[in-house]
């Protein structure tokens, strides 16, 4: 998908809700960053944005990828979602986590939840982060040629996911 | 099970309760919303399915020890006048009260826990407290969502939290609000400034039910925005402290428009009393707007102090629904008002004239009653 703004290969996607419609608008690195979308403050001003490109936006067609997806367990679409502006079921936000991810700036005041986990999901919770947590250190440690560091992480890596093997399949 | 009657014979425990800073702070309330895994949301399900969703969950409700003789009834089997008091009542939503087939409300004996079935979300509980009381009030409900986890399977994402019908309320499902009473920043034209500020940070702001703009009573309601990002502690703690900077402004307000303005006061407490004394039609505006004046009586000393409980009694009671159900038949607009003039003065008979003279003291270390 191409920049609204100037045409370039697009990295910032932004779904908006505006008066009462879904609206989405695609930004390359510089218009995004000139334009100060990468603040998560910017709701109004993606607004803005899409009043001075009215005919660049295009307010209903999916993007390439959510293109006819279907959620397969309730048979909800995206179509569906701009319709009512709710999802069908929790499957949803897994058919549909990009396009989540891109609605929820400027709705909230983050992006990730931090605070109470069913007790039951406490240990996957915590797992799930720990892992996060490792292959965000482990990008970094690569990235710096740090190679050392990032055999010792891949292995804490990969001992939490071989724990974790035997209990999901039960 | 209890019956809608018996339920609705009692005020709320949260209508009658002593709560802390209960002269500006009315009621303190705390909504989660759970959804089940696997079941459609209720608004995307078919009829059959919100069945199916509502036989999961009714019985794991009704097994929650707080709901022991509890009131539970699908909201079809309740007529309109039954469902627009529970609204009144603040146990269910104007939403959940137009929702068809396969909608449920169980609500706690004392009216102080509640929980919605098939509204916009599986489950939407709610628990409310008289007074400044949020973390009471979360912490009751978080009691009972440990209990429902036990025996419900809840839909929840290791980055989104639990998983709501609309991404507005995903992450925590929380949304912490608190009722309260703002006559004095009204009065003094400072009420705008101090909603924009809140609104500034993040809070939502709203009339007493939430219509338009204007406020019914000087009543308004503060509650989060934001549900995703932040834990329940820190959304409490900043709301909380939002709410006691405004009750702070509130009293400031209070005791300024005594020092500057006595007389206004006096005249708009006096003529309160009397149309509420006195009037034989009243629209419920009127009252609202009346019953306001009199309630900050109650606390700045020209009434007694329990003229604020006698004035919150009456804010829930002269309602439409309660009004049809107090005379048992559909009344028209007309009977209406003139029936809520009448509860209105028999509730307020016994109440002496405000005492304009003796207003309350500055110290506040000594409360002196034998001034009233
Ligand atoms: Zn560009
Ligand atoms: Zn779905």
């Amino acid at each position: 998908m191409d920049c609204d703004i100037c045409g370039k290969h697009a990295k910032v996607h932004l779904t908006q809700l505006v008066g009462g419609q879904i609206k989405k608008i695609a930004l390359c690195d510089d218009c995004a960053k000139e334009k100060g979308v990468t603040d998560p403050t910017g709701f109004a001003l993606a607004e803005m944005l899409l009043g001075k490109t009215p005919g660049k936006v295009v307010p209903s067609a999916p993007t390439v990828a959510g293109s006819g997806r279907r959620c397969p367990n309730c048979g909800f679409t995206l179509e569906d979602l701009r319709r009512i502006r709710r999802f069908g079921c929790a499957d949803c936000y897994d058919t549909f986590r990009e396009d989540v991810n891109q609605m929820l700036r400027g709705m909230h005041k983050g992006f990730k939840h931090c605070g109470k986990v069913p007790a039951g999901m406490m240990e996957l919770h915590e797992r799930t982060q720990r892992l996060e947590e490792l292959r965000g250190k482990l990008d970094q440690a690569i990235t710096s040629e740090n190679y050392e560091e990032a055999a010792g992480l891949r292995d804490e890596i990969r001992q939490i996911e071989v724990r974790a093997t035997p209990e999901s399949n039960d | 099970m209890m019956r809608f009657t018996t339920l609705i014979k009692n005020p709320a425990d949260w209508m009658t309760g002593e709560g802390a800073d209960n002269a500006i702070v009315l009621t303190s309330r705390i909504r989660l919303a759970r959804n089940l895994r696997g079941e459609a949301f209720p608004g995307w399900a078919k009829k059959e399915q919100r069945r199916h969703a509502l036989e999961i969950m009714r019985p794991a409700v009704e097994a929650l020890p707080c709901m022991k003789d509890a009131f539970s009834q699908e909201l079809d089997d309740l007529n309109s006048v039954q469902k627009q008091v529970l609204v009144e009542r603040h146990l269910i939503s104007r939403e959940h009260a137009a929702r068809g087939e396969g909608s449920a409300a169980v609500i706690e004996r004392r009216q102080s826990i509640a929980l919605m079935l098939n509204e916009e979300d599986h489950l939407r509980m709610q628990a409310i407290r008289p007074g400044m009381s949020l973390r009471g009030a979360f912490e009751a409900l978080s009691a009972i969502d440990d209990d429902l986890e036990n025996s419900l399977e809840l839909a929840f994402d290791h980055e989104l939290g639990y998983l709501t019908t609309c991404p507005t309320n995903l992450g925590t499902g929380l949304r912490a609000s608190a009722m309260l009473h703002l006559p004095a920043l009204v009065l003094s034209d400072q009420i705008g400034q101090v909603l924009q500020a809140v609104n500034k940070i993040g809070l939502a702001v709203r009339g007493l039910y939430g219509e338009g703009t204007e406020s019914l009573g000087n009543l308004f309601q503060i509650s989060n925005q934001s549900t995703l990002g932040e834990s329940e502690e820190t959304i409490l703690r900043r709301l909380e402290r939002v709410i006691a900077q405004v009750a702070t402004h509130e009293r400031n307000a209070r005791d300024k428009l005594l020092e500057d303005d006595p007389a206004m006061v006096s005249d708009k407490i006096g003529r309160a009393y009397g149309v509420l004394r006195h009037a034989w039609i009243i629209d419920s505006k009127e009252a609202l707007t009346h019953l306001s004046l009199l309630r900050l009586g109650g606390d700045l000393g020209f009434l007694p102090q329990d003229t604020v409980k006698t004035c919150d009694a009456l804010l829930m009671d002269i309602q439409p629904a309660h009004l049809q159900l107090h005379s048992g038949r559909k009344l028209s607009p007309e009977e209406r008002d003139s029936i809520r003039a009448e509860i209105v003065r028999g509730r307020l008979q016994s109440l002496e004239a405000p005492d304009i003279r003796s207003t309350r003291k500055k110290d506040e270390s000594d409360p002196d009653p034998e001034i009233l």
